[in-house]
C-alpha cells in the first residue's frame, strides 16, 4: 500500500468510529436542547444498544432486520424508565444534582449490564459478511456502510422529525422557550420524557452497528459519552450539524493520530480535542449564539 | 467556640479510636478512610463553598502518589521530600489547566474535568518505561523519622489522622474568615460576587489549587502506604467516589466531608458480600440521596434539627 491508499484506510476507519460519535453527540444535542442537561448516562445506551442486539441475535438466533428494531425499542424503553424515575419527579433540581443523577444511572446501567451479560467483551456477527471492499488501493468493511447508513437514516430522519412533523415542531418550541411552549398548550413534561426517549433510541442505533466491529462490555459506554461530547462541543453544543461534521473530525483525527503518531494515545487525542475546544472556543465551530445560553448554568 | 469544641472531640475520638480497633485490617480500612478525608475535605471547600464541580480530582490524587513514589524508588529521595514535591507538581498543574478551566460552569466544568482526569489516567498507562503502564509498579519506601519507620498500620494511622486534623483545622479557620465567606458568595451568586468587589476568578483559583495540592499528598500517603502504584486506582469511578463522598456528607460542611469518606471508605466491607454486584448498590445509594436528599446527610440532620427545635420553641419566642 502507498502512503496515499494507508492514509485513506485510516479515513475510513475514523469514519466509522466518528460516526457514532456523530450520533451519540446527536444524542447529547437533543436532550440538551429540550431540558439543558447533559446526560452523562449517554454512553450506556450505546453499550445496552448493542448488548439487546447481541442477545436477540446469538441467544434468540432473530434475524438482524428483526432484532435490530426491537433492541433500539428496549433501549428506549430504559431511556425513558430512567427519566420517568429519576428526573421527572425532581423539582427545581441544580445542575449538580443532575449531573450526579445522571452519572448514578450511569453507574446502575453499568452494574446491571454486567449483571446481565458479565464482564468480558462480546462479539456480535458482521450484518453482511466480512468481505473488504476495495477502494483505490484501500479496503472498507461492508459493516462501516452500515455504520455509514445508519447515520444518514437517523440525521434524514431527525430533520424530517423536527421540521414537518407536530410533535417535533412542538419540541423544537419547547427548546426555545419552555414558558411559551406551556402558554401555547404543550406539555413540556412530556416533551422530556420524549426527548430522552429519542437520544436513546439514537444511542441505541449506534451501539448496534458498531459493535460488530469493536466489540462491546459493559463499561465500554464512558469513552464513548466523553467523545461523544466532544463532538457535540465542538460543534456548537445543540447544533445537529455541527455535531455530525464534528463527531466525523474527531473519529478521523483519532484514526490518522493512531496511526500516525501512537496507537497508546488514541483516546487522548480525542479528549485534547475537547479540552482545547472547551478553553478556546466553548461556542464550537459552527455555534455563536450558544456561548450566551453558556451563562444559563 | 463551637467548632473548637467539636473539634476537641474529634480530636480525642481519632486518637483514641486504634485503642477499641485492634484488628489491623480495620486500622487499615480507617487509614483509607483519612487519606480519602484529607481529599473530601478539600474537595467540599471547592464545591460545597466556591460551587465548581470537579470530576478530575483523582487525577491530582495519582499526579501525587506517582510523583512522590517515582522520586522515592527512580532517585532515592526521602518520601517527606517526595511528599512536597508532589504537592508542589499538582498545584502547578491545577494553576496552569485551571486558567481556562475555571471559566467554565456547570455540566461544561464537569465534562472538561473528567475529561482532565482521563487524559492523566491515558497518559500513566502509556508511559510504560517510566510507570509500568497498566500493571504499574511497587517497592515504594514507607515514610520514616530516622530510625522510625511507620511500618505498621497504626503508626501509619496516626500520621494520616494528625494530617487531617491539621487540614481541619487550617479549613475550618478558612471557612469563618474573609475568605470563605468571599468564597460562599461565589457560590450564591458569582455576578453579585464581582459586583461587591470580590476577586471570584482568584479566589476559585486559589481553593481549586489548594484542593489539588492537598489530593495530591494523600495520593503520596497512599504510595507510600501501599508501597504499590497502578493506573486503575486513579480512573474516573474514583473521581466521582469522591465527589460523592462529600455531597452525601453534606457539600457546604467540612465534617460531612469526613463522613462522607467514612460512609463510602468503609462500604466496601459491608458490600463484600455482594461481591462485584456492590457497584449496583453504589449506584442506587447514589442515586437514591441524589433525588430525596441532594443537601446529604449534613441536610437531613440540619432539617431534622429545624423541625425539633420547631416543635420545642415557639417562633415568636425564638
Amino acid at each position: 500500500m502507498d502512503a496515499l491508499a494507508i492514509t485513506l484506510q485510516y479515513v475510513f476507519t475514523g469514519v466509522a468510529i466518528g460516526s457514532i460519535y456523530a450520533m451519540v453527540g446527536l444524542g447529547f444535542n437533543i436532550i440538551y436542547n429540550c431540558t439543558g442537561i447533559i446526560n452523562f448516562a449517554q454512553g450506556e445506551f450505546v453499550m445496552l444498544g448493542g448488548m439487546f442486539m447481541v442477545t436477540l441475535t446469538t441467544v434468540w438466533k432473530l434475524p438482524v432486520g428483526i432484532a435490530f428494531p426491537i433492541a433500539v425499542l428496549l433501549v428506549v424503553l430504559v431511556g425513558i424508565g430512567f427519566e420517568r424515575i429519576a428526573i421527572h419527579p425532581l423539582k427545581n433540581p441544580s445542575v449538580l444534582v443532575l449531573i450526579m443523577i445522571t452519572i448514578a444511572g450511569s453507574i446502575l446501567i453499568k452494574g446491571l449490564a454486567m449483571f446481565a451479560w458479565g464482564k468480558e467483551a462480546r462479539y456480535l456477527p458482521h450484518f453482511s459478511g466480512e468481505t473488504p471492499i476495495n477502494i483505490m488501493g484501500a479496503t472498507i468493511l461492508p459493516q462501516t456502510l452500515w455504520v455509514l447508513a445508519s447515520l444518514l437514516t437517523v440525521v434524514v430522519g431527525l430533520a424530517y422529525f423536527f421540521n414537518r412533523t407536530l410533535i417535533g415542531k412542538a419540541m423544537r418550541a419547547c427548546a426555545h422557550n419552555p414558558d411559551a411552549a406551556r402558554l401555547v398548550g404543550i406539555s413540556v413534561k412530556q416533551m422530556v420524557t420524549l426527548s430522552f426517549g429519542l437520544s436513546s433510541g439514537i444511542g441505541a442505533i449506534a451501539g448496534v452497528v458498531i459493535t460488530p466491529i469493536i466489540l462491546m462490555d459493559y463499561q465500554r459506554g464512558a469513552m464513548l459519552a466523553l467523545k461523544g461530547f466532544g463532538a457535540a462541543i465542538l460543534g456548537g453544543l445543540g447544533s445537529a450539524p455541527g455535531a455530525v461534521l464534528a463527531g466525523l473530525l474527531i473519529g478521523i483525527l483519532e484514526s490518522l493520530g493512531a496511526g500516525y503518531i501512537s496507537s497508546h494515545y488514541k483516546d487522548a487525542i480525542a479528549l485534547i480535542v475537547l479540552l482545547g475546544v472547551l478553553f478556546v472556543r466553548p461556542g464550537g465551530l459552527l455555534g455563536s449564539a450558544d456561548v450566551q445560553r453558556l451563562k444559563k448554568f | 467556640m463551637k467548632h473548637y469544641i467539636s473539634l476537641a472531640f474529634f480530636i480525642v475520638v481519632v486518637m483514641g479510636l486504634p485503642m477499641i480497633v485492634r484488628n489491623p485490617y480495620y486500622v487499615g480500612t480507617l487509614v483509607f478512610v483519612g487519606i480519602y478525608s484529607l481529599i473530601t475535605i478539600s474537595l467540599s471547600l471547592l464545591l460545597g463553598y466556591a460551587g465548581q464541580i470537579s470530576l478530575g480530582h483523582a487525577a491530582f490524587y495519582g499526579i501525587g502518589a506517582y510523583t512522590s513514589g517515582l522520586l522515592a524508588t527512580r532517585c532515592h529521595l526521602s518520601p517527606w521530600i517526595g511528599l512536597v514535591c508532589a504537592a508542589v507538581v499538582a498545584g502547578v498543574l491545577a494553576y496552569s489547566i485551571g486558567r481556562p478551566v475555571l471559566k467554565l460552569r456547570g455540566h461544561y466544568l464537569a465534562m472538561a474535568t473528567l475529561g482532565f482526569g482521563e487524559i492523566v489516567y491515558i497518559f500513566l498507562n502509556s508511559t510504560v518505561e517510566l510507570t509500568g503502564g497498566p500493571s504499574g509498579f511497587g517497592q515504594i519506601p514507607r515514610f520514616a523519622v530516622g530510625a522510625f519507620s511507620f511500618k505498621n498500620d497504626t503508626r501509619f494511622y496516626y500520621l494520616v489522622w494528625v494530617t487531617v486534623i491539621i487540614l481541619l483545622v487550617l479549613v475550618l479557620n478558612v471557612i469563618n474568615s474573609r475568605i470563605g465567606r468571599a468564597l460562599r458568595s461565589i457560590h450564591g451568586s458569582e455576578t453579585a460576587a464581582n459586583t461587591m468587589g470580590v476577586n471570584t476568578a482568584s479566589y476559585k483559583m486559589q481553593v481549586f489549587v489548594f484542593s489539588a495540592a492537598v489530593s495530591s499528598i494523600a495520593g503520596a500517603y497512599y504510595a507510600h502506604y501501599v508501597t504499590f502504584v497502578s493506573p486503575a486506582t486513579f480512573d474516573a469511578n474514583t473521581s466521582i467516589l469522591l465527589v460523592t463522598m462529600v455531597i452525601i456528607g453534606g457539600m457546604s460542611n467540612v465534617w460531612g466531608a469526613i463522613l462522607g469518606a467514612l460512609l463510602l471508605g468503609t462500604l466496601p466491607e459491608y458490600l463484600r458480600t455482594f461481591g462485584d454486584y456492590d457497584i449496583l448498590i453504589y449506584g442506587a445509594i447514589m442515586l437514591i440521596i441524589m433525588m430525596f436528599a441532594p443537601e446529604g446527610l449534613a441536610g437531613i440532620a440540619a432539617a431534622v434539627k429545624r423541625k425539633f427545635e420547631g416543635t420545642l420553641v415557639p417562633r415568636a419566642a425564638a
